[in-house]
């Protein structure tokens, strides 16, 4: 046998990408295909992973950002022209509307004369995480597990090579979660949907245990990777243990722990970017190392993301790391190369015991569903991910370039025209929404009509929404249309934010009690208490950074006004006039900052509240950062602002100067 | 609102409060929010104005109350938008605690009062505690004067458990508790007279089925059906404001308890009585219990400011000033 032959094969190889519009992203993965990209990862934009259609007023701005905008099947078609899906292992980033972009997905297959049941690929369709991270939810837990659920099982039956569901820890590790926790709230999450599973009647216990055997989990991995491999063994070894023992498994291979990854993109930074290749290689090897707990399917972030949205070079470098990895070295002609090890093995158990017991704890509550609607789990994933910050604040928790090691040349990386990321066509949001008026007009709306009354007698009767769904694709139904019907249906929901942790645990330290001093005086000076209206306007549902303003805002003795996500720029001017702030401050991660800033800004107006003085934050190029200073932003942060006590001063300053008095030092 | 200083000023704030006018209304709440020596003038000069308006009762005051996590937010939520569709405009006061450490607060009640952006006729103000856990800071009272003039109906939504609901009571026109079922705490409170009886129970998270009944029929038991006010049966109800079930009873009934206040001529009778009250508080704050008792007490106190017919401000004005110079003359 030749060495070639005993290589192991490799993992699959995406790249999450979309962008723009369909023909742009159809361009885009045609291109990747053809260097050696082994399958797809579909990002969607916000719009379309919340349900409102490209020409929604929240959608101003968003459409095509962080993601190929899919109103209708017209848009899926062109997104996978040329590439046939019979062949393609397609993974989609889609959760709320997970059934929806299925359907359409479907319909487009069928189109192509594919038969579905050849289909491959995942559905992310994890709602539960939705709710603590990510936030792009719409309906309340309950209707949101009956979704899943649905998909889950019209999937083991018709599309039985699909992963229905991809549980997800990647994004709680992303709002801050420590690997005992990630292991916990995955595993917590995956029993809540089994369970819900196992409990539909149309289930039998032959088919559960197939839909055991489909479920699947995406991952992430930090810079610690020593300690996220074992996170990795921890895993399998829990997973297997309940998959034989909650849900009575025998089939060994059914209780295989499969899982696709995403390396860290919190830990990415926008000081010295390139420090970030490395991250993003050492983070690889914590997945790939260990051969018993190896990932199914890699997708690499680039080195700029921290920055702004990545080109195709960024991307293209990102799939060379794994290329040369399983094609270059000798990784993939080995065993398990950790087994028998004892310093892994100790640290695996570690893992285990203290997972378990936050398992238990969890499962006191009613389950993952309950601990999360009492606010639990948000709770103590906010408390993690400040103690984080604190870390890094305090210079306990080092990060190269960051709060160490922070000399540094110019970088060529980003010296270009482009200042190293990609600019999306402006013009893509105009084109998309007089494509979608037009696709309105041309479709027949009898049909569309017919579609959705049997949708939403579905949503009400509980029958499964997959077929219905599939039908309204196939009419023309919009993806706004059909999020509408089950909205009115299920009901609007909104998550708490955890920010409500305990008092106890403040930060300590004389610096911040020489922040708390220039609030409190600037307060006494103003009359009153400094009030700051923190507002996520748009529909980018990443909070973990207004949340951290909030909390530590609160410690240092502002009083903060906080709303959540999902707002509209009127809401949050009249928000601000309401609440009587003295400072506004945005927080906008999703790249459309230009056009929700100036929506505020002449909203503030209109309401007679211009003088209102505006910050932002949010992962916004050096570029963009001037033109919003040059329209009377206060202040810009990005990521790597990380000292959290000279914000607040900035903000006490703010404050000060727009109301006449002399800054403080 | 750094400047206003003449009447005609004032007497034009007060017109556009009256006329829900937000941005006279944010000026408003600011100004009686503001504790600078120049700023307490004309807050008094424009409460004095709007003290007789709410004397003439045409709105309801309404105190929302009950422990953490017992659903008050999404339920006043569910009560704004069922009193949106009865065409009653809507003023809400939300109280949050303030950190003990800091002073600084996290006002999240509007997260779950998702309120339709466009509508003239809801406005929302946050409030801290202030270092009054679970009860209301000074402040409260004159914020809801402002609101009083403007909408139709005024909620204070307020987090207690035991003792300090008194606050809350105190300055309401009708009082409603909402109990988290499965919690024990509050019959415990009600059965052992450490919770003023409220005017209306609420069991909110109906949809939560057999807890929620259990606490519902425990509440039943524990009360006297008779309110100590005279004239009026605690009604116990069930809602979900999750699924919007018994939204229409609760505010009915929140509505009837007014409208008997008004039939025994109690309302403004109850009202010159927590106005009362709301100005022994502010004499407390500011002077401690000594400035009470140096005024004679508060049971002294209170009569003697309840039978004054002078406007409660001046009465207040009086009252610091006598404790000012009898304070220097200890000195």
């Amino acid at each position: 046998m030749s060495e070639a032959d005993k290589r192991d094969r490799p993992w699959l190889m995406r790249t999450y990408s979309g962008h723009s519009s369909a023909k742009a992203s159809n361009e885009l993965y045609r291109t990747n295909l053809s260097k050696g990209q082994t399958g797809l990862s579909v990002a969607f934009d916000l719009p379309t992973q919340t349900g409102y259609d490209s020409d929604h007023p929240l959608a101003r701005g968003e459409v095509g950002k962080v993601g190929v905008p899919i109103d209708h099947i017209g848009d899926m078609e062109v997104l996978f022209n040329k590439i046939p899906l019979a062949k393609m292992n397609t993974s989609m980033t889609i959760n709320a509307t997970a059934p929806w972009l299925l359907a359409l997905y479907v319909a487009v297959a069928e189109k192509q004369g594919a038969n579905p049941s050849e289909l491959q690929g995942t559905t992310q369709n994890d709602v539960l995480k939705e709710y603590l991270s990510r936030g792009t939810y719409i309906y309340p837990p309950g209707p949101s597990v009956r979704l899943t659920t649905d998909l889950i099982t019209y999937t083991v039956d018709n599309i039985p090579k699909w992963n229905p569901t991809n549980v997800c820890s990647y994004h709680l590790q992303e709002a801050g979660a420590t690997p005992t926790q990630e292991l916990a709230y995955a595993l917590s999450t995956a029993m809540a949907i089994l369970d819900a599973v196992r409990e539909s009647p149309s289930v039998t216990e032959e088919r559960f245990t197939a839909v055991v055997g489909r479920i699947s989990f995406f991952v992430n991995a930090g810079i610690r990777f020593v300690e996220e491999t074992c996170k990795m063994r921890a895993f399998n070894v829990m997973w297997n243990k309940l998959a034989q023992q909650r849900y009575g498994v025998t089939d060994e291979k059914q209780r295989r722990f499969r899982y696709g990854i995403q390396v860290n993109s919190l830990g990415l930074t926008e000081s010295q970017p390139e420090n970030n290749v490395q991250r993003i290689v050492l983070e690889m090897l914590a997945v790939t190392l260990s051969k018993s707990a190896r990932a199914r399917a890699i997708q690499l972030p680039a080195w700029n993301e921290a920055l702004g949205l990545p080109r195709p070079w960024d991307q293209q470098w990102a799939l060379r790391m794994q290329q040369v990895l399983a094609f270059e070295t000798d990784l993939l002609e080995y065993g398990d190369l950790l087994d028998g090890s004892p310093v892994v093995e100790a640290k695996v158990q570690e893992l285990i015991a203290s997972a378990e017991a936050e398992i238990a704890r969890v499962a006191e509550q009613g389950g993952m569903v309950q601990a999360i609607e009492s606010g639990y789990v948000k709770r103590e994933l906010v408390k993690s991910h400040t103690q984080r910050m604190r870390d890094i604040e305090s210079g306990d928790l080092k990060i190269v370039g960051v709060n160490c090691f922070t000399e540094t040349a110019e970088s060529p990386l980003t010296a270009g025209a482009d200042a190293g990321i990609m600019k999306v066509d402006v013009k893509a949001e105009q084109e998309q929404i007089e494509s979608l008026q037009a696709f309105r007009e041309q479709r027949d709306q009898a049909k569309v009509k017919k579609a959705l009354a049997a949708l939403r007698e579905a949503a009400v009767g509980g029958e499964n929404i997959m077929p219905v769904s599939i039908d309204c694709a196939r009419a023309g139904v919009t993806t706004g249309e059909w999020s509408e019907v089950l909205r009115e249906t299920f009901g609007e929901y909104r998550a708490p934010t955890g920010i409500d942790i305990s008092m106890a645990g403040q930060a300590d330290s004389s610096e911040m009690d020489a922040v708390r001093e220039k609030v409190r005086q600037t307060g006494e000076e103003l009359g009153r208490p400094l009030r700051l209206l923190i507002g996520k306007p748009g529909l980018d549902g990443h909070s973990n950074g207004a949340e951290q303003i909030a909390v530590k805002g609160r410690d240092a003795g502002f009083e903060i006004v906080y709303e959540g996500i999902r707002l509209t720029p009127s809401h949050i001017a009249r928000a601000a006039q309401e609440e009587g702030a003295h400072l506004i401050g945005l927080s906008v991660l999703s790249g459309s900052h230009l056009e929700l800033v100036n929506d505020i800004q002449s909203e503030l107006q209109s309401i007679g509240a211009e003088n209102l003085p505006l910050i932002i934050g949010g992962i916004i190029p050096e570029d963009d950062a001037e033109t919003l200073l040059s329209h009377g932003v206060q202040a810009v942060f990005t990521p790597k602002d990380v000292d959290m006590n000279l914000i607040m001063t900035d903000m006490v300053n703010i404050i000060r100067r727009s109301n006449g008095l002399e800054e403080l030092v | 609102m750094e400047s206003t200083s003449d009447s005609s000023q004032i007497a034009d704030l007060v017109a556009g409060i009256k006329r829900r006018e937000r941005a006279c209304l944010a000026e408003a709440l600011n100004l009686v929010d503001d504790r600078r020596p120049v700023a307490h003038e004309q807050a008094a000069k424009l409460l004095q104005e709007l003290e007789q308006a709410s004397l003439a009762a045409h709105s309801h005051l309404i105190g929302l109350t009950g422990p953490p996590g017992a659903g008050k937010s999404t339920l006043t939520a569910a009560l704004i938008s069922l009193w949106r569709q009865r065409g009653r405009r809507v003023g809400v006061l939300a109280v949050d605690p303030s950190s003990p450490i800091s002073g600084g607060a996290l006002l999240g009640d509007r997260l779950r009062m998702k309120i339709s952006a466009g509508d003239d006729c809801v406005f929302i103000r946050s409030l801290a505690s202030r270092g009054e856990y679970g009860g209301l800071s000074a402040e409260v009272w004159p914020m809801s004067l402002v609101m009083l003039a403007a909408f139709d109906v005024v909620l204070i939504e307020t987090v207690g458990v035991g003792q300090r609901e008194i606050d809350v009571a105190s300055i309401c026109d009708t009082t409603c508790y909402v109990a988290q079922p499965g919690s024990g705490d509050s019959i415990q409170f009600l059965k052992a007279g450490i919770m003023e009886v409220p005017h209306l129970l609420v069991v909110n998270k109906e949809d939560m089925g057999a807890v929620a009944r259990r606490t519902l029929a425990e509440l039943g038991t524990a009360l006297g059906k008779a309110h100590a006010d005279g004239n009026w049966e605690v009604p116990v109800l069930a809602a979900s404001a999750t699924v919007g079930s018994g939204i229409d009873e609760v505010a009915d009934a929140l509505l009837k308890h007014w409208e008997t206040l008004i039939k025994t001529e109690q309302l403004v009778r109850r009202r010159r009585r927590s106005q009362a009250r709301w100005i022994i508080k502010r004499i407390r704050d500011e002077f401690g219990s000594q400035g009470i008792s140096r005024l004679g007490g508060e049971v002294e106190l209170m009569q003697r400011i309840s039978v004054q017919r002078r406007s409660l401000f001046e009465q207040h004005e009086t009252l610091r000033l006598i404790l000012l110079e009898t304070g220097e003359t200890h000195a």
